[in-house]
């Protein structure tokens, strides 16, 4: 079925599917774990019921979406071994002890507080769970923090030297972990979670605000979601501003193919809105351009000099098109999360911030757009930087492992066949989840006062499952 | 090479060692459970195994990542040499551990797809051990190697002694899953696994002698190691332990004990872990790589070492917290979701 296709792409094309689907999951569970450790706070402070309903529901789906995101974890940590070994021989000894940092300071951290936070509370009391809790949360933002410096030393290495035998050898750890890049990717990265878990937040209590407007749990979490949607979008189109402006210093040729930007202009550089970049005739078709406002964007000067993909060699080039599209999806996204959460506060203001039903509609339908500009953003990043892997000084092509195209082909395959299943069925039970009020007793069943009332039998040892489904 | 550099990579060597006999004793009986599931003989009974792990199962499988992270990390080259020599059993593994993992959540969100998930957790555990007793089977035998790169086929890994790993590592984590529930439950399902481990303790040991008597068979290396002086003090020593294990679980068994049992089997891996290690060493890529030619340089496997003396003792502190948390016999009235 897969005839014909090299190693390589092939090689490729899985990486970049197994690790789409890995984002989507660390984006949820870096987000939620944090929200999770804010309500299990404000329990804990207020003594409001409506925050431990809150927290007992996203709880049950942040344990769903975590064991997602650790099995589909695990499977990329042994890829860079099995697909791409050069990479690994020659990267390791930079990058490996990185990742090991992760491994020894978050993902045990995550793994070994999991546990009490999930099922402890009534066996080490409020404060160790709180504790616990807490753990899990920095334990996500740890593993996004020495990820993320992998990723961004491989896009702008420093702080190395190359041996004989072609491997970097590290000469500064400092410079490595704090790469030009890492501080712009983390602050980008980490609100990206946070937005994304604002806005499904809001989506499933908009959803049953639309069905009841006095459920109280709903209208506290929206209220809660709409705060962070308008506080932090500015912050996160801000941020991403800065980050571009970083890219343009390290790695022009990818932001020219994010801008669509063929010839240099001199100090007028337009923005283009929207066109279909022609690597052929090394022109943007269809353009609509907005003059000197890509100057402002990028030098924040009228009249700044930005260079064109025609300066560089088109050997250097990454594919344009994706890049170009991916990029206008990530950034079109943010603005219209913005106008939501501008929206949200001005229904605030008048009050209206639970009775507003398109308000609530739009929300129900912004649910999913974090993961998108989430997977739109690590598409620009991560195909802008191509053909390298580690930029300028490690092609792609050079890195693969030597493992033949029919092996690579069937591994793909199954790993295409059993994430739709497996990953199929998991969104399908968290969708289902959300779909349940907050309080609904089913839910957080082991936190109320069920089992006195008699309603469960004696055989059902787990109360959350769900009756004839 | 610098003195320094020789006794960090062999510092290394030895946590990398135990990573992985820490993996494959915690991740054992877990794997271990799913391996007996079918075999429980009511739905309570399957709630009440899985139960008795799903608090801990992610921690256990950590290390794993650790392994693996730590085999990227300070020892690269063979990090790049073993995984396309077993792209398959390892990619087969990340899919059944796939399967596995996910029903611990899945399984409590359906009722309709409840067996479905049943069988993902037996099929991805007993495919998982399977699949690791192949990798190291196939690691045992020896991997072709040019220059810096792995040089043979995709189906190299395939032979008669590497299934016949395969299988023994099924077995002996079925017998850590059968002394694990024999520790953690009472009444019925004890006795049921009480009795499964008879059989499964026999079964371990008889396979484990097997794989050690063609063991130096097959790489002259190994054979000079075991029967050469001083080499043949081991292979008395490690024999005798074993024997002395399989007393203690035999007559633990048999006199009701609940946690000499587990902890005898546990004894089983540990020493087969040393007898692999006396074969292998100083290969870490067999039969022609020692630790040192695939070692990182100095500067990375010191900056990893500090973070591994810091945070490995913390680790093993909270995760047996965690355990502890979680100790004494299971109460099948309280389901822990
Ligand atoms: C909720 C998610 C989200 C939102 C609303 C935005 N981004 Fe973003 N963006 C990401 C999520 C993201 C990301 C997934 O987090 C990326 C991929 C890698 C990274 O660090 O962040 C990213 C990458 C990324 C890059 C590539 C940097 C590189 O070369 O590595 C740029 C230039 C921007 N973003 C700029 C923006 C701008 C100008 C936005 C304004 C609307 C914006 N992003 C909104
Ligand atoms: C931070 C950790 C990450 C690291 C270390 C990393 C590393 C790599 C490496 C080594 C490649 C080269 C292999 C290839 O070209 O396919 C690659 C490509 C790719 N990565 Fe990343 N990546 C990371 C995060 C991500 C994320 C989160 C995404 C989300 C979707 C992503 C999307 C891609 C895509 C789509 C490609 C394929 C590009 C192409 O082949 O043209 N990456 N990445
Ligand atoms: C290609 C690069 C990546 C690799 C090799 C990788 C590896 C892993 C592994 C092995 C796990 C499971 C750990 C466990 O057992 O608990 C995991 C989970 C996780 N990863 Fe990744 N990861 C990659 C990209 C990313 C990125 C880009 C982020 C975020 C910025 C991230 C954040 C997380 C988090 C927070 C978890 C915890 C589990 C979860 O959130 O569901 N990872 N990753």
């Amino acid at each position: 079925m897969l005839d014909g296709f090299s190693a390589e792409t092939l090689a490729r094309v899985q990486f970049a599917f197994t690790v789409s689907f890995h984002i989507i999951f660390p984006a949820f569970s870096i987000g939620l774990a944090s929200y999770l450790a804010v309500l299990n706070g404000l329990w804990i402070k207020t003594r409001d019921e409506t925050y431990l309903n809150l927290f007992n529901y996203w709880k049950k789906i942040f344990a769903v979406a975590f064991g997602m995101g650790v099995v589909s974890g695990i499977v990329m940590s042994y890829q860079f071994g099995t697909n791409w070994s050069v990479f690994s021989d020659k990267a390791g000894p930079v990058v490996g002890p990185l990742m090991a940092y992760e491994v020894m300071s978050a993902f045990f951290l995550e793994a070994g507080f999991l546990g009490i936070m999930l099922f402890g509370r009534e066996k080490v009391g409020e404060r160790l769970h709180m504790f616990a809790t807490a753990m899990v949360a920095i334990g996500t933002l740890m593993s996004a923090t020495w990820i993320l410096a992998v990723n961004s030393w491989m896009q702008t290495p420093q702080g190395y030297s190359i041996a004989a035998n072609g491997q970097f050898v590290p000469e500064d750890w400092l410079a490595i972990i704090f790469s030009p890049s890492f501080p712009y990717r983390l602050v980008h990265m980490v609100l990206a979670a946070y937005l994304t878990v604002a806005f499904v937040v809001a989506a499933v209590s908009a959803l049953h605000l639309l069905r009841d407007k006095t459920d109280k749990e709903s209208r506290r979490a929206f209220s809660m979601a709409m705060w962070m949607a308008v506080l932090v979008t500015p912050i996160q189109i801000f941020a991403g501003d800065m980050h571009g402006i970083n890219t343009l210093e390290h790695q022009p040729v990818k932001v020219a193919a994010m801008e669509g930007h063929f010839d240099s202009h001199g100090d007028n550089q337009p923005l283009a809105l929207f066109g279909v970049p022609n690597a052929e005739t090394g022109q943007l078709d269809y353009a609509l351009e907005v003059p000197y406002l890509g100057s402002l964007i990028l030098t924040h000067s009228l009249n700044g000099q930005i260079k064109g993909l025609n300066e560089f060699p088109k050997s250097e080039w990454p594919p344009l098109t994706i890049v170009f599209f991916s990029f206008r999806v990530m950034v079109g996204i943010g603005f219209a999360m913005l106008g939501l959460g501008l929206w949200g506060a001005w229904a605030r203001w008048k009050s209206k911030l639970y009775d507003w039903t398109w308000l609530h509609r739009a929300a129900v339908v912004m649910g999913p757009a974090g993961f998108i500009a989430v997977l739109a953003g690590w598409i620009t990043t991560e195909v802008g930087r191509q053909p390298y892997t580690v930029y300028g000084l490690l092609r792609t092509a050079d890195s693969l492992a030597p493992v033949q195209a029919p092996a690579v082909a069937t591994s793909l395959m199954a790993f295409v066949v059993v994430y739709f299943f497996v990953f199929g069925a998991g969104t399908f039970y968290v969708l289902r989840m959300m779909n349940k009020r907050p309080a609904t007793p089913k839910l957080g069943l082991r936190d109320g006062p069920i089992r006195s009332a008699g309603l469960t039998p004696v055989t059902q040892t787990h109360p959350d499952a769900m009756p004839g489904e | 090479m610098s003195l320094e550099f020789e006794l960090l990579a062999f510092i290394w060597a030895g946590l990398i060692a135990f990573a992985v006999l820490v993996y494959v004793i915690l991740d054992g009986f877990d794997l271990g459970l799913g391996i007996l599931f079918p075999f429980a003989r009511s739905e309570g009974d399957r709630d009440l195994m899985m139960n008795s792990v799903a608090p801990v199962w992610d921690g256990n499988e950590t290390w794993l990542v650790l392994g693996g992270g730590g085999l990227f990390a300070v020892f690269p080259l063979a990090y790049a040499i073993i995984m396309p020599a077993l792209y398959m059993p390892i990619t087969l593994m990340l899919l059944a551990l796939i399967f596995r993992g996910v029903s611990f959540e899945y399984r409590w969100r359906t009722k309709r797809w409840k067996r479905v998930w049943d069988w993902a957790f037996f099929g991805g555990s007993t495919l998982a051990a399977f699949c690791q007793g192949i990798a190291l089977g196939a690691l045992v035998q020896g991997i072709e190697v040019t220059e810096r790169a792995y040089s043979g086929g995709w189906f190299d890994w395939l032979t008669p002694f590497s299934i016949l790993a395969g299988f023994a590592v099924v077995v002996g984590y079925a017998l850590l899953g059968a002394t694990w529930l024999v520790l953690k439950t009472e009444g019925d399902i004890q006795l049921q696994m009480r009795g499964y481990a008879w059989y499964l303790g026999a079964g371990t040991l008889a396979l484990i002698a097997l794989v050690s008597i063609i063991t130096p068979f097959l790489e002259p290396v190994y054979f000079h190691r075991w029967f050469n002086l001083p080499g043949s003090l081991w292979s008395m020593i490690v024999p005798i332990l074993m024997l002395g294990l399989a007393w203690s679980f035999f007559t633990g068994l048999n006199d009701g004990k609940d946690l000499r049992p587990f902890l005898s089997a546990l004894g089983f891996f540990m020493v087969s872990f040393v007898g692999i290690g006396i074969s292998f060493y100083p290969m870490m890529v067999p039969p022609n790589l020692t630790i040192w030619q695939v070692a990182a340089p100095e500067k990375s496997l010191a900056f990893a070492l500090v973070g591994a003396a810091i945070l490995i003792p913390i680790i093993l502190a909270y995760t047996a917290y965690a355990y502890w948390v979680f100790r004494g016999k299971m109460d099948p009235s309280k389901g822990y979701h």
